[in-house]
């Protein structure tokens, strides 16, 4: 054998989760209580997908002076424009806020900048975005987000039994609720890749559940006597190994991404390694304790096999 | 013990060898690719990846057609009719107006109401007629609208793609997009200032007579039958040019630039029935000033001198190279029967397309030599090793998929084909876990072998389900750049199942035939 399999992974783990569970509904309370408090006071740091406006990626041949940039910008009396480093010291990542009026403004107000910005930048990326496709956008967005949990969450429900389905809504809302929470906090920019960093790590967290409940059913069916407190213990206790790996391994695969994807990218890495976190975290203290505070599940399923 | 149908063996060597065959294109060099088409039996896959334009540079915008416009002059034309109609019938009407899309206006007399429903039907049949004492109200029934709109989108379709082919666009994409949207698509395209610009005009063209009589001071009111016209040689000046259009442009049959003592110009031709029409009218009115209207600014009212009966004349104004070949263009494709504004634009650089290849790329390579380490580590020489080349065929399915359905890969795509990474290995982990748990049980080696995979079947089936699901909203749902994430997310989560679990068994139960091992590696 020229290379012998390491177990490091913990097992026959006999951690009781259950027990412990008032930490964890504690931590999820205070995830939520700051995601809502942050979206009250800060709100979501809406892009221009969603908000409409310009924004301009430029490569200037030496370092940007932005201070000059932001005065000359600011000259043209187009509102609210936001100049910050892109990357690296020459680029530069522009922002204008969505002009009065219709689109033919917003094409006004890009022409206006070229002019003034004149032709020794490259311009790396122009995105115009009406207010008429803004909320457009906006709106398709959140219907996906939603009708994508809800689907999950029906699938759910179809496949074991409607308490987990219920459980598994809740965590998967859990999860999309608190990263954007992580957004709103820090202020990313929430855009139309953030809708699809949502709607992944959605998929990743109840991926994960999944394999929980699939787990504590198939306990069920076989200890039909052990109360649930101990069938959901040792369900993920089983599942443990599991879990970590495939987290990690995920983590592992986002690493490089997260570290020089590009500032494009950043964000999105950023939010599905938080996802794959949180949606971990949500399989075992938000999906599985749930379970306990639901009508039974033993009787139903035990009609069934 | 493990077993495998035969048929099922061939068919997963023959997915195997499809996913290698039509994935490798996208490792070859763009000549050795152009050698292949030119030289290879054309069976042979030789598809690359379709690149989407945040990956290789190019703009897309999204437009509207403000089909509305359309609908109003139709009904101002009918408005017009109606008014002469009602005058030839010599029947009294009051308040005859255009609002909201519907003609209204008042009989004075209430006997003439019968004459006036004929005289509406002969004008246009299918037009919903609406009586209610006196007063009549005319609107285009749904039919007719709905017809309306949808030939003018569809013309304006047409001539937004012939005047990006005139520029000579390479590649344009060009699609229509719910009632009353084009999506345009521009690869390679870094700077569509002069697209925009080309599209921003409706290019209606006609020659008119100057009402030469009228006074050019703005103030003064002009006669019913002209209008008052900005000049396009200088802002102060202005035309009062007849409504009546002598010639209109979609008699033009050519359009070119070309030069006139030194300056630009545009020559062009009419059809013969142009030619015939232009002719008789410049030789009735020799001596007068004509002007050249474009969309409701003379371009210039030079003199007839005398008859053109060639059916082909030239255009002079305050012309550069550049904007008389614009208008030569602008003719040759057409006018727009709408107004089109652009609602989103999305222009990337060659330089950041080629950088983010680079970087996705770059990212996507360590991140699986990252998981290749990490499987090796943990599951061995052997396990690994089945793990590991299945995760490698299923990248090379993905690429095959992706090059044979010619879907195209975003930047947020490559983020998902490294997010699959991760979770294609995820069937191989529940599988392999599950047989630790066997054996831990005391089970022996080869009925842990298929406990393990028999048991970790049904959550790798639901798993991967539900995150199908997700992936399919997301494809709903989405627009652009996240509709090519979601394809690439969906197959990648196919092909992880089928390489996690079928691949994956196939080959060890391969090793098992070979090795007859009394226990399990792992």
């Amino acid at each position: 054998m020229f290379l012998r399999p390491w177990n490091f992974i913990p097992h026959n783990t006999k951690i009781d989760f259950v027990a412990k569970r008032w930490w964890g509904f504690s931590a999820t309370l205070l995830l939520t209580l700051a995601t809502v408090i942050s979206l009250a006071l800060n709100g979501l740091n809406l892009g221009i997908d969603f908000k409409g406006g310009i924004l301009i990626e430029a490569k200037a041949p030496q370092a940007v002076d932005l201070a000059t940039l932001r005065g000359a910008l600011g000259s043209l009396n187009l509102g609210e424009v936001t100049l910050q480093e892109f990357g690296s010291p020459t680029d530069v990542l522009i922002s204008v806020q969505r002009q009065e009026g219709d689109e033919t403004a917003q094409q006004r107000a890009v022409q206006l900048i070229r002019e003034k910005m004149g032709t020794s930048y490259e311009y790396r990326r122009v995105e115009v975005v009406g207010p008429t496709v803004g909320k457009e956008l906006f709106q398709a967005g959140v219907l996906a987000t939603f009708f994508a949990v809800l689907a999950i969450a029906i699938y759910v429900g179809f496949r074991f039994e409607w308490q987990f389905g219920v459980a598994a809504f809740t965590a998967t809302l859990h999860d999309v609720l608190v990263t954007v929470g992580l957004y709103s906090v820090f202020q990313l920019d929430f855009n139309l890749t953030a809708i699809a960093a949502l709607l992944t790590l959605a998929g990743y967290s109840i991926n994960d559940t999944v394999v929980v409940f699939d787990r504590i059913r198939e306990t069920l069916r076989r200890h039909k006597a052990t109360n649930l407190k101990d069938v959901i213990n040792d369900s993920v206790n089983q599942t443990l190994s599991r879990t970590l790996m495939t987290a990690g391994v995920t983590i592992l695969a986002l690493l490089p991404l997260l570290i020089s994807g590009g500032p494009t990218l950043f964000n999105f890495s950023v939010a599905i390694t938080w996802g794959i976190l949180v949606g971990t975290y949500s399989s075992i203290y938000v999906a599985a304790s749930f379970l306990l505070y639901m009508p039974p599940l033993r009787r139903i399923d035990l009609k069934k096999k | 013990m493990l077993y495998i149908e035969r048929w099922k063996t061939y068919f997963i060597i023959a997915v195997c060898l499809f996913g290698v065959l039509y994935a490798s294109p996208n490792l070859m060099g763009k000549q050795t690719l152009a050698w292949m088409q030119a030289n290879l039996p054309s069976v042979l896959p030789t598809q690359t990846v379709n690149l989407g334009l945040d990956l290789r540079g190019g703009s897309y915008l999204l437009l509207q057609v403000d089909l509305d416009v359309v609908i109003e002059e139709r009904l101002q034309s009918l408005l017009d009719q109606i008014r002469g109609d009602l005058r030839k019938a010599k029947v009294g009407y009051t308040d005859l107006a255009l609002k909201d899309q519907k003609i209204r206006f008042n009989v004075t007399d209430q006997a003439s109401g019968s004459a006036v429903k004929t005289l509406l039907r002969e004008v246009d049949n299918a037009m919903d007629v609406h009586v209610e004492g006196t007063s009549f109200v005319v609107a285009m029934s749904e039919a007719q609208l709905f017809e309306r709109r949808r030939l003018a989108l569809d013309q304006s379709i047409e001539i937004v793609r012939r005047r990006i082919d005139e520029t000579g666009t390479r590649e344009p994409s060009i699609q229509r997009q719910g009632d009353d949207r084009i999506l345009v698509q521009l690869p390679g395209m870094d700077d569509p200032e002069r697209i925009k610009n080309l599209l921003g005009q409706t290019a209606k063209l006609s020659f008119r007579l100057v009402d030469e009589a009228a006074s050019m001071d703005p103030t003064q009111r002009v006669p019913p039958t002209a209008e008052r016209m900005p000049s396009q040689e200088s802002d102060r000046q202005n035309w009062v040019v007849q409504k009546r259009v002598m010639v209109s442009g979609d008699m033009l049959v050519d359009a070119q630039p070309s030069f006139q003592e030194g300056s630009p110009v545009v020559s062009f031709r009419f059809d013969s029935q142009g030619g015939r029409r232009f002719g008789e009218a410049t030789r009735a009115n020799v001596g007068r000033l004509f002007a050249i209207v474009l969309d409701g600014k003379v371009i210039s009212a030079p003199v007839i001198r005398e008859p053109i009966l060639g059916g082909s004349g030239v255009i002079s104004g305050n012309f550069t190279t550049q904007s008389a070949q614009d208008l030569a263009l602008l003719l040759r494709a057409g006018a727009l029967p709408a107004p089109i504004k652009v609602l989103e634009e999305r222009t990337v650089g060659p330089g950041l397309g080629a950088d983010s290849i680079k970087a996705g790329a770059y990212a996507s390579v360590m991140g699986l030599v990252l998981v290749i380490i990490a499987v090796f580590i943990t599951y061995g020489g052997v396990f690994g090793a089945i793990a590991n080349i299945a995760l490698l065929f299923n990248i090379a399915l993905i690429f095959a998929a992706l090059s044979f359905l010619q879907a195209t890969l975003t930047l947020p795509g490559i983020a998902g084909i490294v997010l699959t990474i991760g979770m294609a290995v995820d069937a191989n982990v529940l599988i392999y876990e599950r047989i630790r748990e066997e054996i831990r049980l005391g089970r022996s080696a080869i009925v842990a072998l298929d406990a393990g995979y028999k048991h970790a079947m049904s959550s790798i089936i639901d798993a991967n389900l539900t995150t199908l699901i997700a992936s399919i909203l997301l494809f709903i749902f989405g627009s652009g750049t996240i509709k090519g994430f979601a394809v690439t997310l969906s197959i990648g989560i196919v092909a992880s199942i089928f390489t996690g679990v079928m691949l994956a068994r196939l080959l060890t139960v391969w090793w098992t035939q070979v090795a007859r091992p009394k226990v399990i590696p792992i």
